[in-house]
């Protein structure tokens, strides 16, 4: 960090990750963040399947207490058609929630803080569900942009808008997570470019008086871990919620 | 809602404007949506891994746990059944020796009274012939001793008449006399 300035944004910046060979295929730090996530979900898996217990250990709990989470939101949401999606939705949730969590850490990279990524997963959603829906209902998924009990002279109105909110799913959906990440990194960085700067202008009472952003930092790391779950779990609901649209059409 | 307005503003705004400041912005640098790819391809291997292997194991888990659980329930239940069933069998011989019970006391309460009241009666029957005899024993005992105070005054009348009047009286006259006196005494 150049003296004087706070960088908030160079800890977004991609490089190559995985050491030469990356490099050669263009794997990023970003791309290890997400295999590390892939590994701890899996890894919790085995770890959570080896006793296979009736009255289950600490990490066999915590990989039963995800599923069922998960099962049972879909379930809610989509209905008993969406266990047919269980899969999907779990393995999206689980992505995102390892991601947010461990983006946490110092030196850590958040790839959910990317748009790219964002807009991937919220395209694939998006795409998905409305497959889904014209392979269940055909064409007959237009009527879905048609309100049900509305007067005929309303509907030149109301199905554009409809169009639009329906278009606009993907887009909600990926920059609510993208800024919600990139907006809590962002205050950490700042908060704490804030004690070095204290520090650098007023010497040893800058040192004391950067007490004040170390407290907001921590305060901010609850908040952020509190985000990380929400966001994952506003990701996976949105996506049961766009299933369900598509299965159910109303 | 403040934190993601301001972010959706950035991320809404021209992305040239923001591509040197902002990594997340700059689709010059390939390596954007080079970790797009690689995402994909991380995203498909957890997909298979997940829904093959993880996901059907931990429900193996639990629906084994359930089956586990509704086995023990209905084992329960059943032994729930059949200790009810004893209970109440036990209840009934309960009820039926007590009945038995009672039934025993209450002849044998019978049967000690009607014998007690048997004895009673025949006791009181030998003690009414005793009395009996014992009153016609002493009829005759005084009906014996009032026939021997008639000779007795007889004699001491005619002793204590010679003595004072130095005459014999008549035997039948004496004999009337002393009967009228002990009649007045009701001694006969």
């Amino acid at each position: 960090m150049a003296a004087g300035s706070i960088d908030a944004l160079g800890q977004f910046k991609l490089t190559a990750g995985l050491g030469p060979i990356g490099r050669a295929v263009n794997f990023t730090n970003s791309n290890e963040a997400m295999l590390g996530a892939a590994i701890v979900i899996v890894a919790i898996f085995a770890i959570g399947l080896q006793a296979r217990a009736l009255v289950p250990g600490r990490m066999q709990a915590l990989v039963e207490l995800l599923y069922e989470f998960v099962r049972n939101m879909c379930v809610d949401t989509i209905g008993e058609e969406g266990l047919r999606y269980f899969p999907l939705v779990f393995t999206l949730f689980a992505f995102i929630l390892l991601g947010n969590l461990i983006g946490l850490f110092p030196y850590f990279f958040a790839f959910t803080s990317h748009i790219a990524v964002t807009l991937t997963l919220a395209m694939f959603v998006f795409l998905f569900s409305t497959g889904v829906g014209f392979y269940t209902h055909g064409f007959r998924f237009f009527k879905f942009f048609v309100p049900e009990g509305v007067p005929g002279w309303l509907l030149p109105l109301l199905v554009p808008i409809e169009i639009i909110s329906y278009l606009s799913r993907p887009v909600s959906l990926s920059v609510r997570l993208f800024a919600n990440m990139t907006a809590g990194h962002v205050m950490w960085e700042v908060f704490a470019g804030f004690m070095l700067l204290l520090t650098a202008s007023l010497g040893i009472y800058g040192a004391f008086a950067s007490v004040v952003p170390l407290g907001l930092n921590v305060a901010l790391a609850a908040l952020e871990l509190l985000v990380a779950g929400l966001q994952a779990y506003v990701f996976a609901i949105l996506t049961c919620l766009y299933l369900h649209d598509a299965v159910h059409m109303h | 809602m403040r934190k993601l307005s301001t972010a959706a503003l950035l991320a809404l705004a021209p992305s040239a404007a923001l591509a040197d400041t902002m990594p997340q912005m700059d689709f010059a640098n390939p390596l954007t949506l080079d970790q797009v790819g690689w995402m994909a391809v991380i995203l498909v291997v957890l997909y298979f891994t997940l829904s093959r292997w993880g996901l059907p194991e931990i429900g193996k888990v639990l629906e084994n746990r359930a089956a586990v659980i509704a086995r023990d329930l209905s084992a329960a239940r059943a032994a729930k059944v059949e200790a009810d069933a004893a209970v109440a069998a036990l209840n009934a011989t309960i009820h039926q020796a007590r009945a038995a019970a009672q039934a025993e006391v209450a002849k044998a309460v019978t049967d000690a009274k009607a014998r007690a009241s048997a004895e009673a009666a025949k006791l009181a029957a030998s003690l009414e012939a005793k009395l009996a005899a014992a009153e016609a024993q002493i009829a005759t005992a005084r009906a014996a001793a009032l026939a021997a105070i008639k000779p007795v005054a007889e004699e001491a009348a005619s002793t204590i008449l010679l003595k004072l009047t130095g005459t014999q009286p008549a035997e039948d006259q004496l004999a009337s006399r002393i009967d009228t006196a002990l009649a007045a005494r009701k001694v006969a």
